[in-house]
């Protein structure tokens, strides 16, 4: 790709970060992130993290791409936009540049052919902007719920796509390769996103597709502690079944996800994910039926069809509900003869 | 003396998150530095209000790169609340998973954020920049495109017993949520063994019991002396820090805290040559540069409630002190408190550290996790507890403490009616990037800046990049 093609050229800056979208991408591909995107031709002008330009060095890239004299084919903005204190942006200030972060992503945004938020934080808000939102967090183009955010609901960018959010805290990498990699290779089209800015590539799959605890599910045999095998949805929080993403059917760091490392799914690829109505390791429930239903379940089938699996659950899948190891293995039996 | 000049540098990158330091120059060095967090976050701010084990889910998010040291120091605070014991595969893995951390951090820093400025043009005259491009470069650079991988595929570990990271929920009061089953050691032990050969490979070109064996200054000159510059990038850093004077740039206070890590390295104050107990009572976070309101107070009392007009602050970070005293935390200051011969070695030559000595103390830890590592994988017992259960009391006080990578890392949690009335989080970089206190005495960096040189045409000097980033700063969680 990059003998044949001009470099693709993204800029990625951090705004109301914790550098973990960043950190999650550098073990992209077990290559690294860098390397990773090497292979379709992109090009870091500049990242906080990865680049040897500091200070005024860094600062003449950012003007050479707010002024138009780089072309930029791409604006990753990993955390939050603060507006805050009394709409100045204050709480971030670009060091060394004098202006406030939102000013920046303000005169850079136009000038990007594609804008990228990465994380959950840049793409509705995330984490800064729980409970009381003390710094007026923004995502780019979403607040919670809400469109809008700190470039504007009807902002697009000269490609025609709106901001596109690779949510998730921290994205898997793989996300933010191949987000980067399909606007690369020039075919992204605005039904690769979904209502909320999403790539469907992830967004289209729940968490909970491909979910190991699959059985114990299936037959609502429930943990009730942390380090239990069994369901995490009933009892410790789990969303997989409401939350975007194809969390369980690839795999984090090698081999893990959230459910297989015993712990609930909490819906970071969704707005709003850090303020729940409730404790986030326990599920909110009415009547000992969780609120949260698996999206798209009708609430009279989902409780018919967990009081007959409840019935019909084998004793080895309710004993290794509540051990942290196999108690009963399954049976073994020879196979019938026709 | 001539006249001051006023340098403001920034954007400072290859440190983690937002930092500006403004410098007054004289005579071709600072004479005076201000070192500034330039983003509040509100965390402290957000966790309140919460039920107490919500925070297993916010306070990572604080930061990405030392997201499992957050998540230990909360946890160790609601066991605190609790009283409970984690059991002893529990203790195993989770030293298991914020050894990986801080072993994975120790390398970032060393290929990713220090050794790129080693590459820089300035440099191109001395003998050794052929190599410095070739192997330290930020773009295409030799070390960080083997141990880049080395570091992903390493973090495996995390996959396997975290379920991922940076922000998992898998450290709880109790131990961890993922049980290891014996298939699982087996390969914790393979993961293990390929990064020993990556890190035995490029960085050290030696054993790593060699590296933790070396214990003098003499020893490290002869190691240093005993193949080509080329040959491990330990060395080459170790000729290049010779030639550069590293050993007598960026003295630090010379009081150096460790609250101890994984029973592995002790805890204390070290201070002139003397060892004595760390009392985190004696924390105090003066607030008088700050934008932030109220006076000085320890933590249990601490507030965090933003005043971006007050007049004379010039930081969103506190000034936290020790019985009234500037201190340095990192590697450094844990492997001179532990007392080994090496950093004690080091530290006797110059009380107040340097930029040789942090990244020597750094790279001589890693060399000493991974071993103790692969003995903690060994003694997990596939079968029994990984998890006790606590019963949170709806009100009472903890602290919970942890040495993340950059140092000594403290959560106070206050708890009333089921819910977080108190959050104070001191971080590492708190400690070593705060701004002065109202006794007008400048912190760990501050002091560390004085004197470095600044060339004549240098607008982001690069004697400063050194200094700041031999310290490993985490901004993210300095200001939370």
């Amino acid at each position: 790709m990059a003998e044949t093609h001009p470099s693709f050229n993204v800029l990625w800056l951090q705004a109301a970060s914790c550098g973990g979208c960043t950190m999650s991408a550098l073990a992209a591909d077990d290559v690294g992130m860098v390397r990773a995107l090497e292979r379709f031709g992109i090009r870091l002008l500049w990242h906080p993290s990865l680049s040897e330009e500091s200070g005024a060095e860094a600062l003449a890239i950012l003007d050479d791409c707010a002024a138009g004299r780089v072309r930029l084919d791409c604006l990753c903005i990993e955390g939050s936009v603060l507006m805050g204190p009394g709409g100045s942006g204050r709480f971030q200030m670009l060091s060394g540049s004098g202006r406030s972060m939102k000013d920046w992503i303000a005169a850079l945004a136009p000038r990007a052919d594609h804008v990228v938020a990465v994380g959950s934080c840049a793409a509705f808000g995330g984490v800064p902007a729980a409970d009381s939102n003390p710094t007026d967090a923004l995502g780019l183009q979403f607040s919670g719920w809400a469109p809008g955010g700190a470039l504007g609901k009807g902002f697009r960018s000269p490609s025609g796509l709106p901001v596109i959010n690779i949510a998730g805290c921290a994205p898997h990498p793989g996300w933010v390769v191949e987000t980067l990699a399909g606007l690369a290779l020039g075919d992204f089209t605005p039904d690769r996103l979904d209502a909320l800015g999403r790539p469907r590539a992830f967004a289209d799959h729940l968490a909970h597709h491909g979910c190991g605890r699959n059985e114990f599910y299936e037959f609502k045999a429930s943990a009730a502690r942390p380090s239990d095998r069994g369901c995490l949805m009933e009892n410790l929080g789990c969303r997989a079944t409401q939350a975007p993403g194809d969390c369980n059917i690839r795999r984090w760091n090698g081999y893990g996800s959230c459910t297989d490392g015993g712990y609930a799914c909490i819906n970071c690829t969704s707005p709003a994910f850090e303020t729940p109505s409730g404790p986030f390791q326990e599920t909110a429930k009415v009547a000992g039926i969780p609120v949260g239903l698996p999206v798209d379940m009708p609430k009279a089938w989902f409780v018919a069809l967990a009081a007959l699996s409840k019935s019909a659950t084998p004793q080895r899948v309710r004993a290794n509900a509540h051990s942290d190891h196999v108690i009963i293995p399954p049976a073994r039996r020879p196979p019938k003869q026709p | 003396m001539t006249k001051p000049t006023r340098l403001i540098v920034g954007p400072f990158n290859r440190v983690e998150g937002d930092l500006e330091v403004t410098l007054e120059v004289a005579d071709g060095a600072v004479a005076e530095a201000r070192v500034n967090a330039p983003l509040y976050r509100g965390f402290e701010q957000i966790l309140l209000g919460r039920p107490a084990a919500d925070s297993l889910v916010i306070a990572p998010r604080i930061c990405g790169i030392c997201s499992v040291s957050q998540s230990v120091a909360a946890s160790r605070a609601l066991a605190g609340l609790s009283g409970i014991q984690t059991p002893p595969n529990g203790r195993l893995a989770t030293d298991l998973i914020l050894a990986a951390e801080n072993a994975a951090d120790h390398l970032t820093h060393f290929m990713l954020f220090f050794a790129p400025d080693l590459a820089r043009d300035c440099y191109a005259s001395r003998p050794w920049h052929a190599a410095a491009r070739r192997r330290f470069s930020a773009r295409d650079g030799e070390c960080a495109r083997a141990l880049l991988p080395a570091r992903a595929r390493f973090l495996h570990l995390m996959g396997l017993l975290a379920g991922k990271w940076p922000h998992s929920l898998a450290l709880q009061p109790g131990g961890v949520t993922k049980a290891v089953d014996p298939a699982e050691r087996v390969r914790l032990l393979a993961i293990l063994a390929e990064f020993r050969e990556a890190l035995e490979t490029h960085l050290f070109a030696d054993r790593l019991e060699a590296i933790s064996a070396l214990d003098s200054i003499e020893a490290l000159e002869s190691w240093t002396n005993a193949a080509p510059a080329e040959k491990g990038d330990f060395r080459l850093f170790l000729h290049i820090a010779r030639d550069l004077g590293f050993a007598d740039l960026g003295a630090g206070p010379g009081r150096f805290v460790s609250s101890g890590s994984f029973g592995l390295f002790g805890p204390g104050v070290w201070k002139a040559g003397t060892l004595s107990d760390f009392d985190p009572a004696l924390v105090l976070e003066d607030t008088a540069f700050a934008w932030m309101e109220g006076e000085a107070a320890a933590p249990f009392a601490g507030r965090t409630i933003p005043a971006p007009d007050k007049p004379d602050a010039y930081s969103w970070c506190k000034a936290p002190r020790l019985d009234g005293a500037v201190i340095e935390v990192g590697a450094l200051a844990r492997q001179v408190v532990d007392g080994h011969p090496l950093a004690r070695a080091l530290i006797s030559h110059r009380p107040g550290g340097s930029v040789l000595d942090r990244v020597v103390a750094r790279l001589l830890e890693l060399a000493r996790l991974i071993p103790a590592m692969e003995e903690w994988v060994r003694a997990l017992s596939p079968g029994e507890a990984f998890c006790a259960y606590p019963v949170t009391p709806e009100a009472g006080a903890a602290l919970g403490l942890v040495e993340a990578a950059r140092g000594t890392l403290g959560h106070w949690l206050t708890l009333n009616s089921d819910r977080i009335s108190g959050y104070q989080i001191v971080a590492p970089t708190t400690w070593n990037f705060s701004p002065r206190d109202s006794k007008g005495i400048p912190g760990a960096l501050e002091q560390a800046l004085v004197g470095t040189p600044v060339g004549p045409e240098e607008t982001t000097p690069v004697a400063v990049q050194h200094v700041v980033r031999s310290f490993d700063p985490c901004m993210v969680c300095t200001v939370h």
